[in-house]
């Protein structure tokens, strides 16, 4: 970039009137960091980033952080941090402080923690002879501070399997408070979770959107037990996380493709992109961990709050609908994907095939996933105006619930670090909380991963995977400033897609981008 | 038995409208009775095959065909040819319905075993399920019969005319029911329905004794079944039955109903309802 061009974009962002203090400072860091020479790459996998094939999702010339961090707040509370000069909590209050200071030092690709520790387990020890009325006034304050605080919807707190006291509260107090921050998920184990608490859920769905639903015992296979859904709805080790996030647009890659069907396609066309993307995230990861050294200078990591070894990278996917319909047009065939049950099959193959590459295919410092990469089916920007998120099926176009879910459902167990789908309810579910209850556990028996459920005419809005309120988007558009990050990013989505106008839900987009 | 068939307009594999849960709903084609205010008129007659939807149809999805075998006629609807323009419905003389189509128990059991990790139960609807009692009784046998399936609740929702005979050999393999009662005072309900409506009271009191009487509808229509004294006698009456009854209250609302039969009705509104549910408080019930 040119002395010129730098200069100008920075002062548009300084004398932006629709930045708060913190994004401008954050955008001219953004700004700062596109200086730097982008780590060395080869000339295929830089012209395949160049025409969008494969997208870094913009996370930057210089990695100099991870992008997803997922401190182990378990190990902070009972040993306590030297960097933070704080003692292990004793009781109640001494752990919410404790954990309030520790978020504000933790870094991730938006600035703001995306993970803030299963919040039952974690602080369950401390409410031992704590009154329920003490307790929910101080869980208040707390939440209400991790929402001011940082004001992110990728900010994202874990809750269950089991039913907790603290659980519980926090199901109310989200009813309560309405906030759009902290993003939400409960790990639902049928052998663990009460129904008592899924109805907690449910009404909580109802009320603010939240949460989702993440198949427990099928995460606990794929990463252990210690593992958290944090950001949108990604999977990922405590005490780890992703170094990276690399992306493979599918329909682009099909449309490099010159074949009359699937064949030259999955056996050449798709693991050349396959592999280009891998070497981009090796570029990237090594940058980070050799050249800058997080590892080793970030205090999280000096504490063993952090371990090189339970980090990965994620490899992402997006577009698989039209990539799908494309092929299934070149071999002659109108089936498409979620209606037609070859579409469908097509459809597994293609995510077979990249899952089969990245179980064979090493990358260096991903201990975290065995020495490979971790597979992610990604939900979108708002510069995809010609694809579909992940793997799922177009917005407006899906067909009815169930042959939507059954279509959707073999995916995800290939999905280790987060897919996610977004189902669509009408007011008159909220009559009937029990059919909600059916729902969801019929869609873990079908192998669900994660989905959560988006209400027609509800003041929050599912956006991909973090929601933004009505209000705050019209309060947005109308004084062109808001408190949070994230609303700019759902307003977008919102007018490219006039999802306030639909009847369906939708939400495939995904901005991480302030400048680019 | 899973040979026996039965006329369905159509089946909705997710509902939470129709019952307790998520639910598998048939609905079946014909009714006995000729309420004005229905919302699905289309699903009160049968077909004659007098061939007008066949002419009508823009994209020929419809055909008359005879069987070679058995010399019988029937209706034939192309799924894949139809555009859903619901011009066949709208032009149909009988109030039918020529997507309805014959299934029979196996067939539909076909259909609901994939989705039964989804649901809590079965509902027969329509239509009028009790009008084809053979075919519900066969389905909640094979369903109670099945390992799979045998968990799942069965219901029926009905106008509550059949004579008790009829339920009786309903009964022990039904779950639960929801009845309408379109109206406690007999002209109202004749005016209403075309029916007299001690079939139905008899029904709502045969169908509590045997603890399954699930739930009672009450649709709002203004200046039929709303005055306050209307409201009050049902309320006292359904006191009787059952202190604790679920009470479902509906809004009447024109779409979907015939035209010339709707046009001097009018739609009850939010405030009508929530007035109604005001006069229900003084009971124990469970009004939704």
């Amino acid at each position: 970039m040119k002395l010129d061009e730098l200069r100008s974009r920075a002062e548009a962002i300084i004398s932006n009137p629709g930045l708060t203090y913190q994004q401008r400072k954050h955008n001219l860091a953004l700004l700062a960091e596109q200086l730097v020479e982008y780590p060395t790459l080869g000339d295929e996998a830089r012209k395949a980033l160049d025409e969008r094939v494969i997208c870094d999702l913009f996370e930057g010339n210089a990695p100099y952080r991870a992008r997803y961090i997922l401190p182990d707040y378990g190990k902070a509370l009972r040993e306590g941090s030297k960097f933070l000069e704080l003692e292990p909590p004793t009781n109640l209050a001494e752990a919410l402080n404790f954990l309030t200071i520790l978020y504000s030092q933790v870094p991730s690709i938006t600035g703001f923690p995306v993970y803030l520790g299963d919040i039952d387990t974690l602080l369950e020890p401390f409410t031992a002879g704590v009154l329920d009325a003490e307790l929910y006034q101080q869980l208040k304050l707390f939440w209400r501070a991790v929402d001011r605080m940082l004001p992110d919807a990728f900010t994202h707190a874990n809750l269950g399997p089991k039913d907790t006291r603290v659980g519980r509260m926090i199901f109310q107090i989200e009813r309560e408070l309405k906030q759009v921050v902290p993003n939400l998920t409960l790990k639902y184990d049928p052998t663990l979770t009460s129904d008592e608490l899924l109805i907690e859920a449910i009404q909580t769905v109802f009320a603010v959107g939240k949460p989702h639903f993440a198949n427990h015992p099928m995460m606990v296979e794929d990463l252990g037990e210690e593992y958290a859904v944090v950001s949108c709805y990604n999977s990922l080790k405590i005490g780890g996380g992703s170094h990276t996030l690399t992306r493979l647009n599918l329909r682009r890659t099909v449309e490099k493709d010159t074949g009359d069907g699937r064949t030259s396609f999955l056996e050449k066309t798709l693991p050349h992109y396959v592999e280009l993307t891998l070497q981009i995230m090796e570029a990237r990861i090594r940058y980070l961990v050799e050249k800058v050294k997080f590892y080793e200078h970030d205090f999280l990591a000096q504490e063993g709050l952090i371990n090189l070894n339970r980090f990965s990278a994620m490899f992402g996917i997006f577009g698989l609908a039209e990539t799908v319909n494309i092929l299934m047009e070149r071999e002659g065939s109108s089936g498409k994907y979620g209606f037609d049950e070859q579409a469908n099959q097509l459809a597994y193959q293609i995510t077979d095939k990249i899952a089969e590459i990245l179980h064979q295919r090493e990358l260096p410092y991903c201990e975290g996933n065995g020495g490979k990469a971790f597979f992610h089916s990604q939900s979108g920007i708002d510069l995809d105006l010609d694809t579909t998120a992940g793997t799922r099926i177009p917005y407006g176009e899906e067909p009815e619930l169930f042959e939507h879910i059954m279509a959707v459902a073999p995916h995800h167990r290939k999905f280790n670090s987060g897919v996610s789908d977004i189902f669509h309810f009408e007011e008159t579910v909220t009559k009937n909380p029990q059919s909600m209850i059916d729902v969801i556990k019929g869609a873990f028996k079908m192998g669900m991963r994660d989905f959560t459920f988006n209400l027609a005419d509800s003041e929050f809005v599912r956006v991909t995977g973090y929601l933004v309120r009505r209000s705050d988007v019209e309060q947005y558009q109308k004084e062109q400033r808001s408190r949070y990050d994230s609303t700019v990013l759902g307003a977008n989505a919102l007018a490219n897609q006039g999802i306030m106008n639909r009847q369906r839900r939708v939400i495939s987009r995904e901005s991480d981008q302030r400048t680019r | 038995m899973n040979q026996t068939r039965g006329l369905v307009n159509r089946i909705l594999k997710f509902s939470a409208v129709d019952g307790p849960g998520n639910r598998f709903v048939v609905f079946l084609q014909g009714c006995n009775f000729q309420c004005i205010n229905c919302h699905n008129p289309h699903t009160i007659g049968k077909c004659n095959l007098c061939g007008i939807c066949v002419k009508e149809c823009p994209v020929g999805a419809l055909k008359i065909e005879t069987t070679t075998s058995t010399s019988e006629q029937t209706m034939h609807y192309y799924e894949d040819r139809c555009t859903h323009c619901d011009r066949c419905i709208k032009v149909c003389p009988e109030s039918s319905n020529p997507q309805a189509r014959w299934m029979s128990v196996k067939e539909a059991l076909k259909i609901l075993y994939p989705v039964e990790p989804f649901l809590s139960g079965v509902t027969v609807s329509g239509g009028e399920a009790t009008s084809q009692p053979d075919f519900v009784r066969e389905l909640f046998r094979a369903i109670k019969a099945d390992p799979k399936l045998s968990r799942l609740t069965t219901f029926i929702d009905s106008n509550g005319s059949a004579p008790i005979e009829i339920w009786e050999t309903l009964i022990d393999v039904t779950d639960g029911a929801m009845i309408d009662l379109k109206a406690l005072n007999s002209e109202t309900h004749k005016a209403l329905t075309g029916n007299e409506n001690e079939s139905v009271i008899k029904t709502i009191k045969y169908l509590e004794k045997k603890k399954k009487l699930y739930e009672v509808r009450l649709l709002i229509i203004p200046d039929y079944n709303d005055s306050k004294e209307q409201i009050q006698e049902t309320a006292k009456f359904l006191n009787t039955i059952n202190p604790n009854l679920r009470i479902k209250i509906n809004a009447f609302r024109k779409h979907g109903t015939k035209e010339n039969l709707t046009k001097n009705l009018k739609e009850a509104t939010k405030e009508q309802v929530e007035q109604i549910k005001n006069l229900l408080e003084n009971y124990n019930f469970k009004v939704y």
